[in-house]
């Protein structure tokens, strides 16, 4: 039984009929052959988002980025003219790693005026270029000049840092990140400056949890226990309907409801989240700051009132979900191997006011862990499985469009690539 | 030993040792607890938890007295012990066996 009309061709995947309705081959995320193509055809093409512009506030604050995806480390530095630069993290004389601490694998951050090469000294400023060279005279016609950092294509959308490691690319983020994009922005993130981020590696490929986020079938049975006895019964017997879904270019979203913020009957949920006022959802009363009301036009498309979160499926491996109640929250997937991945979640509230807001957040923080740790332990178990090839095509349902549309448009960058030979420009999926 | 929490909440100081600040030390002492211990912790201080707003409210959130900060810390970990409590009756998240994952930013406060 549907709840939610949807398009007329009978399906949001028929709307899109060159996602085609059949069997879906999962080849590609259990291939080791064909991550190594992703990374040159993907994760050296596409725009990557690496942070947001509250982690380098002011002029010399920078953070390094692990890109083992792409087979690079990226420094990103507020420079100061007050813009924002990447750089591969390579010092140019031999080649050390120039930013790190203690572990050169970890991520970093912290302040300074330049960048000195902990091997042999050598400075950079914080716009890349060479300033000074250890025993300069002994070299052999140096010009300082040809040494400078090698810059990484670096722009902010949004106060969303991205870099992309082509050097060819001529497209911009903006008009990478499409209608989504241009849709979402005017959205308050700079306000939500309120920060938690969790971090797990995870055994399987990247793509598979992209999937299990970008779907909500799941949710009724999966986290059944979540939820009251009664709740949990009503949820699965209700299956779960989408309230829309929308593809564009390589990008997709799927809105959602959210009955339980706050909820109409107070049996429903936890006992804390009825004190609190708070939970999966986040804290049930909205912040009072400008740009909620109206919301941008990408945000709930359907217009409907019991609207709860939408979900932006950023290719390759960036995920946006804007909530109801006024919060939002990131996922990104950053690939080590063919069957393994690092995952950050990311939660931004507008900073607490009180004792009660901020406990309110950690509930919701911490509901979200409690979530994460049930999506995420679900998939080592279904790339070990995958990975004996005894299935190798599964039939995805119409809610599951996004998962579709996701693996397809990776084997499309792929494919395009290996016939090209050439970097890919945006390329058309539809 | 000396109290840590407001004399409001003396009835709480048996409990003082989920005064803990960060995520990664409230989630370790979760899974080290038999769920007596957390159901006690949990007995003890949620039917204490709109009092303890109501007083941490009266003060600034970004410049709380030690005991406060400490009744903030121990209201942390109430939050964090009411999934095993409320709904899984286990310490650990049901289903996420040797799944694991890290706050590795959350608010200095």
């Amino acid at each position: 039984m549907a709840h939610f009309p949807k398009p007329s061709e009978g399906s949001w995947t028929e709307h899109y009929p060159e996602l085609g309705t059949g069997p879906v081959n999962y080849e590609d995320s259990i291939s080791p052959e064909f991550y190594e193509l992703e990374r040159k055809a993907i994760f050296n093409r596409t725009w990557l988002n690496v942070g947001r512009v509250e982690q380098v506030p002011r002029t010399g604050r920078y953070f390094t980025k692990e890109l083992s995806c792409a087979g690079t480390s990226v420094i990103i530095v507020r420079d100061k003219d007050g813009g924002v630069r990447g750089f591969h993290n390579i010092c140019r004389h031999r080649g050390n790693k120039l930013v790190w601490n203690d572990f050169p694998n970890e991520e970093t951050s912290g302040t300074c005026r330049q960048f000195t090469c902990k091997y042999h000294g050598w400075r950079y400023d914080l716009d890349g270029s060479l300033t000074f060279v250890q025993q300069e005279s002994e070299f052999f016609d140096l010009d300082k000049d040809d040494y400078g950092l090698v810059p990484v294509q670096t722009e902010v959308w949004e106060g969303f840092i991205f870099v992309n490691l082509d050097p060819s690319n001529t497209t911009s983020v903006k008009e990478y990140l499409g209608e989504f994009g241009a849709g979402l922005e005017g959205y308050p993130f700079g306000e939500m400056t309120q920060v938690y981020k969790y971090r797990a590696n995870v055994g399987s490929n990247w793509k598979l949890f992209i999937d299990a986020f970008a779907e909500f079938y799941h949710a009724p049975v999966l986290h059944a226990k979540q939820a009251t006895d009664d709740e949990s019964r009503k949820l699965q017997g209700y299956g779960f309907e989408a309230l829309s879904y929308a593809i564009d270019g390589p990008h997709g979203m799927v809105s959602s409801w959210g009955g339980m913020s706050p909820p109409k009957d107070p049996s429903m949920v936890k006992p804390i989240e009825n004190v609190l006022r708070s939970g999966l959802f986040g804290p049930w009363d909205r912040p009072d700051i400008a740009g909620l009301d109206p919301l941008p036009a990408a945000v709930n498309p359907a217009r409907s009132p019991n609207w709860g979160i939408d979900s932006f499926v950023f290719f390759p491996n960036f995920m946006l979900l804007v909530w109801a109640p006024g919060w939002y929250l990131t996922y990104h997937y950053w690939p080590t191997s063919h069957n393994s991945h690092i995952f950050e979640g990311t939660l931004y509230f507008v900073p607490p006011k009180d004792a009660t807001d901020r406990l309110r957040q950690e509930l919701a923080a911490v509901t979200f862990k409690e979530y994460a740790l049930q999506d995420g332990n679900t998939l080592e178990a279904t790339q070990s499985m995958i990975e004996s090839r005894a299935v190798t095509e599964f039939p995805l349902n119409d809610q599951e469009i996004l998962l579709r549309h996701l693996h397809r448009t990776a084997r499309r960058y792929v494919a395009d690539h290996e016939k090209s030979g050439t970097p890919v420009d945006v390329p058309v999926v539809r | 030993m000396n109290p840590v929490l407001p004399p409001d909440f003396a009835d709480l100081e048996p409990f003082a040792d989920w005064c803990l600040h960060t995520e990664a030390e409230r989630y370790a002492k979760r899974l080290a607890s038999s769920m007596d211990e957390l159901q006690s912790f949990y007995d003890a201080a949620f039917p204490r938890l709109e009092q303890i707003l109501i007083y941490l409210d009266a003060l600034p959130l970004d410049d709380l007295p030690d005991d406060a900060r400490h009744l903030l810390d121990l209201s942390y970990s109430l939050v964090n012990v009411s999934f095993p409590v409320e709904v899984w009756r286990q310490p650990r998240v049901p289903d996420s066996g040797a799944a694991s994952m890290d706050a590795v930013v959350e608010p200095a406060v």
